[in-house]
């Protein structure tokens, strides 16, 4: 697998770091950094390799994380089947708001539009359906017994999403290679050529969507046990849709690593400011609003792209195949 | 069932509603008709606006429908100002970066109003901002009075521009066609970020209107930005009359619908349609264009 080197590097670095500190502050934040990489992810992979932009990528994130916490608050089911039921709910959202605007035809800023309007549809319903606990949120029981998926320290749910991350990682690389994600690619640079060529574009898209819907509503499974408090504002609003985006923005978008390392990136820049300005509200979000504008503006290949540019510049003499975005190679 | 004596009354203060909707919704629709993209910062720019005639009257004692005068050619500046030296240079071109540019500036204008101002909610008290009068069996507020009038000005006035004067004829010129309109000597630059100008010109007469009768906080723009969206979807994407029309049909939608369903529902009733009319009539009830 190409990038493997890489892939294991990373990993393992992340992997000993509660071997290195017990420190709940570095491992909150990488748990946070992690969890928006693995929202991130799935927005990539229908944002970045499917060219499709979700805006309201919180509709799958709230459904992840509502039906984790009320299967098990309310129907006393157990906490880690709750979690893969709520997996598989983020997906038939996602399934059901696709097949909808996919058949509809639609794309652009109008797919922008109906994504929003369903993540906003959803954080209404969570806030006054009795359900979900309306307005109050829904709290989930304290229960530190690993069989329910609740532990005495960070360090094993630091493990968890680190894994999740990683398999999110893997897969992503396994569909880069794959038919379906030259399929995907394809109608990211022409849907109406892929068309031509017999692709069946809405199959594709729809598809890419419900992987992608899947792995951002894992993302909201965990926060639900990890925090054990979900609510309408957190499960269904907008900084969820907004750093699901930005991650990989910032960190490349349609690459592998790209929404790992722009989670890591925006994380930090956010929790510095957060340090020099003393929390003040509002401060943080605004400098993301910055970031999201600046790297559009001078690099639309994030990271991933600048980090190509200096390598292409330190060993000009090899020369990389022109069309691939792709770091790292050999 | 309702009786008619509570169904009238919600449908005239529905109409009086729509008709800033409608103004902001116009706004939203003259970006999309010239740059064909939709504008996620309208929101903020909204509540941008909204704080200032907040503070043009709590600060310099201003009334906001005088304040309108000052702050339109203001926010003119300041949309043309956005759409020249940000939006247009930033996204190289590519409606995918437009988009998220757009919601970029959304965040950054939204975000720095709550680090400046917090969280709390404003509102300030005028003489007239309870003042009713009786239209048949119905009582009308009289600053929903006022805005009606003065959307209907606003609309007309934008008309006559775009029918009129050299300006108003390039802004059509680009939107049908912007490679022949370039070729023609039409700075389309320009042109977009006058036009970008106007939509936010109606921001801010939409926030006088507001204000009187309204509150603000950080995110007090955003109740109006899916609202303007749905206007602008139900009119047919970048059709002016379309826009106005649609404004006026979704206060009338919300008014009834609070009426039965409640005020938190009543906003649902408000989304249903708008995913309803983007899924079945994604060009509008009105089928303007394809």
């Amino acid at each position: 697998m190409r990038g493997l080197g890489i892939f294991l590097i990373v990993m393992a670095a992340l992997a000993i770091v509660p071997l290195l500190t017990a420190s709940n502050v570095v491992l909150n934040f990488l748990v946070m950094a992690l969890l928006i990489a693995l929202a991130g992810q799935g927005w990539n992979l229908l944002g970045g390799y499917g060219g499709q932009y979700s805006f309201g990528h919180a509709a799958f994130f709230g459904t992840g994380a509502y039906v984790t916490a009320v299967l098990q608050v309310r129907y006393g089911v157990n906490a880690w089947l709750a979690f893969g039921v709520g997996i598989a709910g983020g997906a038939i959202v996602g399934a059901v708001i696709g097949a909808l605007s996919f058949r509809s035809g639609l794309k652009g800023s109008y797919f922008a539009l109906i994504t929003l309007a369903f993540a906003e549809v959803l954080r209404i319903l969570a806030s006054v359906a009795p359900l979900t606990g309306a307005g109050v949120g829904t709290l989930i029981a304290l229960d530190l017994r690993p069989a329910a998926f609740q532990f005495q320290s960070r360090a094993p749910f630091y493990w968890i999403i680190l894994a999740l991350v990683g398999a999110s990682l893997v897969l992503v690389r396994l569909i880069e290679d794959s038919r379906f994600g030259a399929y995907l690619i394809a109608v990211r640079e022409n849907e109406d050529a892929a068309k031509a060529l017999g692709v069946n574009t809405i199959t594709i898209k729809l598809g890419a969507m419900i992987l992608s819907a899947a792995i951002t509503a894992a993302a909201g499974g965990f926060y639900a046990q990890y925090f054990l408090f979900v609510d309408a504002g957190i499960a269904y609003g907008p900084w969820i849709s907004i750093d699901a985006l930005l991650a990989p923005i910032v960190g490349g978008i349609g690459t592998v690593f790209g929404p790992l390392l722009g989670a890591l990136v925006i994380k930090s820049l956010g929790e510095l400011t957060k340090l020099v300005t003393a929390d003040a509200p509002g401060l943080d979000l605004a400098l993301y609003g910055c970031i999201l504008v600046l790297v559009i503006a001078f690099a639309p290949r994030g990271i991933v792209g600048i980090l190509t540019d200096i390598k292409r510049c330190l060993h000009p003499a090899k020369t990389e195949p022109p069309a691939s975005l792709e770091p790292g190679h050999g | 069932m309702l009786s008619p004596l509570l169904i009238i009354p919600a449908v005239l203060n529905g109409l009086m509603a729509g008709a800033v909707y409608a103004l902001v919704a116009l706004g939203l629709t003259l970006i999309y008709g010239v740059l064909h993209i939709i504008n996620f910062a309208h929101g903020a720019l909204l509540t941008a606006a909204m704080f200032a005639a907040f503070f043009a009257y709590h600060l310099l004692g201003l009334d906001p429908y005088l304040a309108a005068v000052g702050l339109t050619p203001l926010f003119f500046l300041l949309g043309y100002a956005l759409q020249r030296f940000v939006i247009g240079p930033a996204a190289h071109g590519e409606d995918r970066n437009i988009l998220l540019v757009t919601l970029g500036l959304a965040v950054v204008i939204e975000n720095a109003l709550l680090y400046a101002f917090r969280a709390d909610t404003r509102t300030i008290n005028l003489p007239y901002a309870f003042d009713v009068v009786a239209i048949g069996p119905a009582f009308v507020a009289v600053p929903r009075l006022v805005a009606f009038g003065a959307v209907i000005v606003v609309a007309l006035a934008l008309w006559l521009l775009m029918r009129w004067t050299d300006t108003g004829k390039a802004i059509r010129a680009v939107a049908k066609e912007k490679l022949g309109a370039e070729l023609s000597g039409i700075d389309v630059a320009h042109i977009y970020a006058v036009t970008f100008g106007l939509g936010t010109a109606c921001l801010a007469i939409a926030a006088c209107l507001l204000i009187p009768t309204y509150y603000v906080n950080p995110s007090a723009g955003n109740s109006f930005v899916l609202i303007a969206f749905t206007t602008v979807v139900l009119g047919g994407m970048g059709s002016v009359p379309g826009a106005l029309i649609g404004g006026f049909f979704v206060g009338v939608v919300e008014s009834l619908s609070g009426l039965y369903l409640g005020e938190s529902l009543g906003q649902i009733g408000i989304f249903v349609m708008f995913i309803l009319v983007l899924l079945f009539r994604p060009n509008g009830l009105f089928g303007a264009r394809a």
